[in-house]
């Protein structure tokens, strides 16, 4: 490794999420896949938003990302090939053990969001443009509150990382959405336990598309496509499936 | 990785620390070897706009990693003017970011230290027929040992920063992923004292580089006299 490229290894470049990187996902499939095809993969991981992004300006050649609805425009703007759904876990609720705003006991997060708005409790967000801030923002809408302009100090805005946020709501002891992957490999929890789960709301579906070759021409699409043959391949869903985080399935595959 | 401090025998733990080194000393080599004479120029030179330069420099001192790095990623971006090299995610975009970075500092502070030089050598080698680039070059090679904490001022200033890094190289793991980069990604995970652990190990390396480079010096100053 170091300052000259490696010679001849065949290599794609995947924009991926914090969340699938986080939770220890690629370190677990990627080798599978190398073995099984002799081609390398790297990892760029970002927020949903940038990783899409990066797709556009072709900086990568497969795109990994859990945002449907912006999947779908990014497939349909002509940026992206085909899109294919790979796996889903979903997204849970965590909050202080003490649980200031009462929500936990119910599987209705729309309920969980106005008890935490009532009683104006510490909630941090995203706040950029993540797969994520996006699926909280929905949830909000959901609950008939226009967040981005209803904002009050108790809604606090991170503008990073889940983990970062995750840092800033553990020391806080405020509320926060998060993936359950990034949930169950994160370490700095504090007082933060999971408070909701379980709403059909919650479900956080994961896709993957190759950038589109007669956008950019120098996308690798036969590397690209054989690795997202491999996903959603029998041994790939197998290999998704079989990931634990501390004996716990941390995404179910479910390609069609 | 593993726990804080066997983690100091991981393998993968020395890929990351070596390829550190490798580009924030390749920067530096860079950015000296375009600094220190630009430096000395400016010092040396008359010409208009020199002060106005003198300002800019110094400003620039400051430049936030973010920007460069954000810069470089839309220079370097398969839909920027630079794109077609491919250069994005690779440890040279980084040591193009660390370079435009640390080369200011590296020119405004060796203008300083030539300038301070030439006050004091000026009608000495003016009377020996120096002037222009030769003089620059003479009080370049006089000052030497003191362009030394110039270099390492750019050196730390390299192998610390993690905000230009992570936008043109990507973190990926076992091609781009620097120490800084390494511990802001153990501290979203929540991993604290990993993320911890491989700040010591950041900072006691940088503490070795600068120990050896100042026995080297003195060493050096000893057998010039």
């Amino acid at each position: 490794m170091g300052i000259t490229p490696a010679l001849a290894a065949a290599f794609i470049t995947v924009a991926s999420t914090t969340s699938t990187e986080q939770s220890g996902l690629f370190k677990h499939l990627l080798p599978l896949f190398e073995k099984h095809s002799g081609i390398s993969v790297r990892v760029v991981a970002l927020g949903t938003g940038q990783a899409l992004d990066m797709g556009k300006r072709g900086d990568a050649d497969v795109v990994f990302v859990h945002a449907k609805p912006l999947e779908e425009k990014f497939v349909a703007e002509g940026y992206g090939v085909q899109r294919f759904e790979v796996m889903y876990n979903d997204f849970v609720l965590v909050g202080p053990k003490a649980d200031p705003a009462k929500v936990s006991g119910t599987k209705d997060i729309v309920a969980a969001l106005l008890k935490i708005k009532a009683a104006a409790v510490p909630f941090a967000s995203r706040g950029d443009n993540s797969g994520t801030h996006f699926a909280e923002v929905s949830v909000w809408k959901a609950a008939g509150v226009d967040i981005a302009k209803d904002q009050q100090s108790w809604y606090r805005e991170t503008g990073a990382g889940m983990g970062p946020t995750l840092n800033t709501a553990s020391a806080m002891n405020a509320y926060a959405l998060t993936d359950r992957g990034t949930w169950l490999s994160f370490r700095n929890r504090g007082e933060l336990t999971i408070v909701v789960e379980g709403d059909k709301r919650l479900f956080n579906q994961y896709g993957v598309m190759l950038v589109n070759p007669s956008r950019h021409a120098h996308v690798k699409q036969e590397a690209g496509r054989r690795f997202i043959d491999w996903l959603v391949s029998q041994e790939g869903q197998m290999a998704i499936s079989s990931f634990k985080i501390n004996g716990q399935q941390a995404f179910f595959a479910n390609a069609r | 990785m593993q726990e804080f401090p066997g983690l100091i025998w991981d393998p993968r733990l020395w890929q990351i620390v070596g390829l550190s080194l490798q580009v924030s000393l390749a920067a530096v080599a860079i950015a000296s070897l375009i600094g220190l004479p630009l430096g000395a120029a400016i010092a040396v030179g008359r010409f208009p706009g020199r002060r106005s330069l003198t300002v800019i420099l110094n400003a620039l001192m400051g430049l936030p990693p973010v920007v460069v790095g954000l810069l470089v990623y839309l220079l370097l971006s398969r839909a920027g003017p630079l794109g077609s090299l491919g250069l994005l995610f690779t440890p040279r975009a980084m040591v193009v970011a660390q370079t435009l970075l640390i080369l200011p500092i590296i020119a405004a502070l060796s203008r300083q230290a030539v300038e301070d030089a030439w006050r004091e050598y000026e009608e000495q080698l003016r009377s020996l027929g120096a002037h222009g680039l030769g003089a620059a070059l003479t009080i370049l090679w006089d000052i030497r040992f003191s362009l030394l904490t110039v270099v390492l001022a750019g050196l730390g200033r390299a192998a610390a920063e993690v905000g230009a890094v992570m936008i043109v190289g990507g973190n990926i793991d076992g091609v781009t992923r620097v120490m800084t980069t390494a511990i802001a990604l153990e501290t979203s995970k929540g991993d604290l004292p990993l993320a911890l652990g491989l700040g010591v190990v950041l900072i006691a390396i940088v503490l070795a580089l600068n120990a050896g480079a100042f026995l080297v010096k003195e060493a050096a100053q000893r057998r010039s006299g």
